[in-house]
């Protein structure tokens, strides 16, 4: 389960350029917008590309994410039950 | 009423510093493709901003801001932006995603960054200026057309006191490659600095972007009036194109004697020069000659470093001895003419002086 934490919070630092975070920087609770790490309408758009590049999900309704986009414990709670791969 | 046009503000970042010119140290680079020096991205922009540009937007929005601080403006009428390539890092990336994921699960960010007027719009979003903000892309006149832009606008509306106006264009891994297929590039290694003497085909090129502020209100800090800028696109012989100049500086008061400083785009390619070299032995025999690409490369925009270093020219009235190409001296440069073209297509003349 720490696996996939730790493996979401490799692909996010890659995906959306944060390498001036480490992996230990993120906290598993904390805010992935606003006051946490501050990403932005873009990075919705790459989180989404994410969850459908890296585990099969397609979020057909884009307001899906509010709910899952929270944080990384929410994020890896949704993949862990609707992934296809 | 025409209304003189001066530059209050520059800002430039290339492959040399202002303090590696006019100290005559330049940097040498031994390749044909080399990067411009990138200061300290974090002063000017904020991280979170940061971590999704490419270079030339981070070039673009950074030189922009060193102009409007440098002349001491918050917030311009407006921002015009030249750039013959565009913002090409993020092309690449976009098409290396489409060809590895067969067109499926593309990632926006790069798609949406890679268009010509990504740097114009980041501007205005890092400075939320809502006025007018247009991107020109015509190749080597692409900044150029930017400037002639920006003068119509200061000199038909009253009410417009300052424009941020500028060229970028950055290298990428692939595109700028490219040269040394089509022959735009040397062969080998090269030293820049040997670039005129080494009597062969292609050129050097790296990356740069170059603002200035402008404005009809003259103020003590100004670094030259821009007197006139002009384009033309035909083919054409040294003697037409001498024709073209003398009939250009007419029309604005001088005659080629007026001229202290002639400024030629020679990038070292033995074809491409033959035209330089005419005006040299000609109409421009007299004149104190200055060239620049083999210090900052030739791409699309790069006569924006040389209206930087007029502008510092005029304004320090000293002339760095590495950018001579004759014996001919200036002790008190007033005017300057920055001749360039490519490829005998997008001849462009720049008529500065000092205000």
């Amino acid at each position: 389960m720490s696996d996939l934490r730790t493996e979401l919070k490799q692909s996010i630092i890659e995906q959306l350029n944060l390498e001036e975070l480490s992996i230990e920087e993120i906290d598993n609770d904390d805010s992935l917008f606003g006051d946490g790490l501050g990403l932005d309408s873009i990075d919705a758009l790459e989180l989404i590309v994410l969850l459908e590049k890296d585990y099969g999900i397609k979020l057909t309704d884009p307001n899906q994410g509010k709910e899952i986009f929270i944080s990384i414990n929410k994020m890896a709670e949704y993949i862990e039950s609707h992934r296809t791969k | 009423m025409s209304r003189a046009i001066y530059i209050t503000g520059i800002g430039a970042i290339s492959a040399q510093t202002e303090e590696s010119i006019f100290s005559e140290k330049p940097v040498i680079y031994n390749s044909n493709i080399f990067q411009a020096i990138s200061p300290n991205f974090k002063e000017y922009i904020p991280a979170m901003a940061l971590r999704r540009m490419s270079k030339a937007i981070k070039m673009g929005l950074t030189a922009g801001k060193i102009a409007l601080q440098d002349a001491n403006v918050e917030l311009p009428a407006a921002i015009i932006t030249g750039t013959g390539e565009g913002c090409k890092q993020d092309t690449e990336k976009f098409l290396e995603s489409m060809l590895a994921q067969e067109e499926e699960l593309l990632t926006p960010t790069s798609f949406i960054q890679s268009t010509h007027n990504t740097v114009g719009g980041q501007i205005a979003l890092n400075l939320k200026c809502t006025g007018y903000n247009l991107t020109y892309s015509q190749e080597n006149a692409s900044l150029e057309s930017a400037l002639i832009d920006a003068i119509l606008l200061l000199k038909e509306k009253l009410s417009m006191n300052s424009v941020l106006v500028g060229g970028v264009d950055e290298i990428s891994k692939k595109i700028t490659s490219f040269g040394n297929l089509n022959g735009f590039l040397k062969q080998g290694k090269i030293d820049n600095l040997g670039l005129f003497s080494q009597r062969s085909r292609g050129t050097i090129t790296s990356e740069g972007a170059f603002f200035f502020n402008l404005t009809t209100e003259y103020n003590e800090n100004c670094y030259a009036k821009i007197k006139a800028v002009s384009n033309f696109n035909t083919d054409s012989s040294s003697v037409e194109i001498s024709e073209k100049i003398i009939d250009f500086l007419s029309r604005n008061g001088l005659k080629l004697k007026d001229l202290d400083i002639f400024f030629l785009g020679k990038n070292g390619d033995l074809e491409q020069d033959k035209i330089y070299e005419e005006l040299q032995i000609s109409i421009f025999a007299e004149s104190c000659q200055l060239a620049y690409k083999h210090l900052a490369g030739d791409f699309n925009t790069v006569s924006g470093f040389a209206i930087w270093l007029s502008c510092l020219i005029l304004k320090k009235q000293e002339i760095p001895a590495i950018l001579k190409l004759n014996t001919v001296s200036s002790t008190k440069p007033k005017n300057i003419l920055i001749y360039n073209f490519s490829s005998n297509s997008n001849h462009s003349l720049i008529l500065l002086q000092k205000p």
